[in-house]
């Protein structure tokens, strides 16, 4: 527990076999977990307690996993270091001194400690592969659907998906057979194998590369960090002298990917926020003023100020006026960004970039700076407009020792093209 | 609310629209931030009109009575409640 990683630090007992029956699994703290308090790492619901298990959880209880406790995030899975809870910063057992990425933050870290064996994290525009990539260890954001959101306690609805984090490519599989799959309770989940999809993610992981075509999109690999693009190209040769061949493909649209990617989750986080009124759950209010007084007095009160600035923004961008303005071009940009990808995955089985463009920040570096802080989020932002699948997994360290993380992108529930490529690494 | 000229009334503007009070150190952060950050999200005026295909089916089911969360349980959380409402304050 020395790195902060857990908020509530309860064990949640499975079921007595399955699958995961000798595993443990640390659960982000935005995942709705029964009689368990659930926080999102906010203060807003410091005491709140879901009267039901998310169907995530309910899946990883049957599968026979021992939940180790609920982890440390930024507020509301808003931010890139995990330094927004309302809990306290977690630190990088990877990189004493540094932030362990986000939101997941917490479930990334109780995983490269060893706290846990596996961990669930969410992903809205990077939020596992972040944490994954900066604590060196693997993650994956799934296809948009195929993973229930049902108890996911929402920020951005149309572009987050829970998805797994493990020390290895094929334990991460394996935690995904666990949660995949369509559930009623969750209208936007798809069946994986009706749409032709191959689901057998754990024997995906054979490492076996050979006549696999990566693309590298240009344009996510040259803005990074040195140290980072000298690691990626070392781990495009590995993958090379493994039989794999790549080409460089053109994503004109992926430069407009982060400000598309915020203004839609600022608006969608505006109007799913607005539900935190202190009458059905959060701070009490004193009943002094009307009810838009005692609303607006909640608020302050039980929001961080990452969380403000983003109901702000988002508020602003939805309102009369300025909706066509960001809204509706942020629409745009999406559908750009998912054509674009859409066409060079007709071209490779995947593609590959740097997963974060730097190394792990130290931590308080970045807090003061916002937009610097969302530039950070430019190679993960674009998988999650275009609802791909993506898997970041550990491709080697700075000359600092900081872990780096290699990004794959495959197509619509692709998940074993991008399995079968990270595996061939780690 | 663009190209840097972002006023105090602005923010605090939006704010009340979203039911949040500021105190006036964060009107001022939020001023100076808000100015940057909506200069970055200009540059969403060079992308072009897409045309995107809709992927979007209805998923339906029968309208029948279901379980569902019991009063009891729906009420945990409220700070307040009365008689198996929510309490809040008054509306005006």
């Amino acid at each position: 527990m020395s790195h902060n990683a857990y908020i509530t630090d309860e064990r949640i007992a499975g079921g007595d076999d399955g699958p995961l029956a000798d595993r443990t699994v640390a659960v982000k703290d935005n995942i709705s977990t029964e009689g368990v308090r659930t926080t999102c790492g906010s203060a807003m619901l410091d005491e709140y307690v879901p009267p039901y298990d998310a169907t995530v959880v309910d899946r990883l209880k049957s599968a026979g996993a021992t939940i180790t406790g609920k982890t440390n995030m930024d507020e509301f899975g808003m931010g890139t270091t995990t330094e927004t809870s309302a809990f306290g910063p977690t630190e990088n057992p990877a990189a004493p001194g540094h932030v362990p990425g986000g939101s997941s933050g917490g479930s990334a870290a109780a995983v490269a400690s060893g706290d846990a064996d596996l961990a669930l994290g969410t992903d809205t525009g990077g939020s596992v592969r972040c944490p994954a990539a900066f604590c060196g260890v693997v993650g994956i954001k799934p296809t948009y659907g195929l993973v229930s959101r049902y108890g996911l306690i929402a920020y951005a609805n149309s572009l987050e998906q829970i998805g797994p984090i493990a020390p290895s490519v094929e334990e991460a599989a394996e935690l995904l057979e666990v949660i995949a799959g369509p559930d009623e309770h969750d209208a936007t989940t798809r069946d994986a194998a009706e749409e032709g999809a191959d689901t057998d993610y754990a024997a995906a992981a054979d490492g076996d590369v050979e006549g696999m075509q990566i693309g590298i999109p240009t344009e996510l690999v040259e803005g990074a960090d040195e140290d980072v693009v000298e690691t990626f190209w070392d781990a495009i040769d590995d993958l090379e002298a493994q039989g794999a061949s790549s080409h460089e493909v053109d994503l004109p649209s992926v430069e407009h990917a982060v400000e598309a990617y915020y203004v839609i989750a600022m608006s969608e986080a505006s109007s799913n926020l607005a539900r935190f009124d202190g009458v059905r759950y959060g701070p009490s209010p004193d009943y002094e003023g009307n009810w838009n007084e005692e609303f607006a007095g909640v608020r302050e009160a039980g929001f961080g100020e990452e969380v403000k600035r983003r109901v702000l923004l988002g508020t602003y961008a939805l309102s009369a006026g300025y909706h066509d303005k960001y809204y509706k071009k942020a629409q745009d940009a999406r559908a750009w960004v998912k054509q674009d990808f859409d066409e060079a995955l007709a071209e490779a089985d995947v593609l590959a970039s740097p997963t974060m463009p730097v190394p792990p920040m130290e931590m308080g570096e970045s807090l003061s700076d916002p937009l610097t802080m969302y530039l950070a989020d430019a190679n993960t932002t674009p998988v999650n407009l275009a609802n791909l699948p993506a898997i970041s997994v550990p491709a080697g360290e700075t000359d600092d020792g900081l872990p780096v993380g290699m990004q794959f992108v495959g197509p619509a529930f692709g998940e074993t093209e991008i399995i079968r490529a990270g595996s061939a690494l780690a | 609310m663009s190209d840097s000229a972002v006023e105090p009334e602005d923010v605090r503007h939006v704010a009340s629209l979203a039911r949040v009070d500021l105190d006036d150190e964060e009107v001022d952060r939020f001023v100076e931030q808000f100015a940057d950050i909506l200069d970055y999200f200009e540059t969403l005026d060079e992308v072009p009109e897409v045309d995107s295909e809709t992927d979007l089916a209805n998923v339906m089911r029968d309208d029948e009575v279901r379980d569902s969360l019991d009063q009891d349980e729906a009420l945990r959380n409220a700070p307040e409640s009365e008689e198996g409402f929510f309490k809040g304050p008054k509306v005006s």
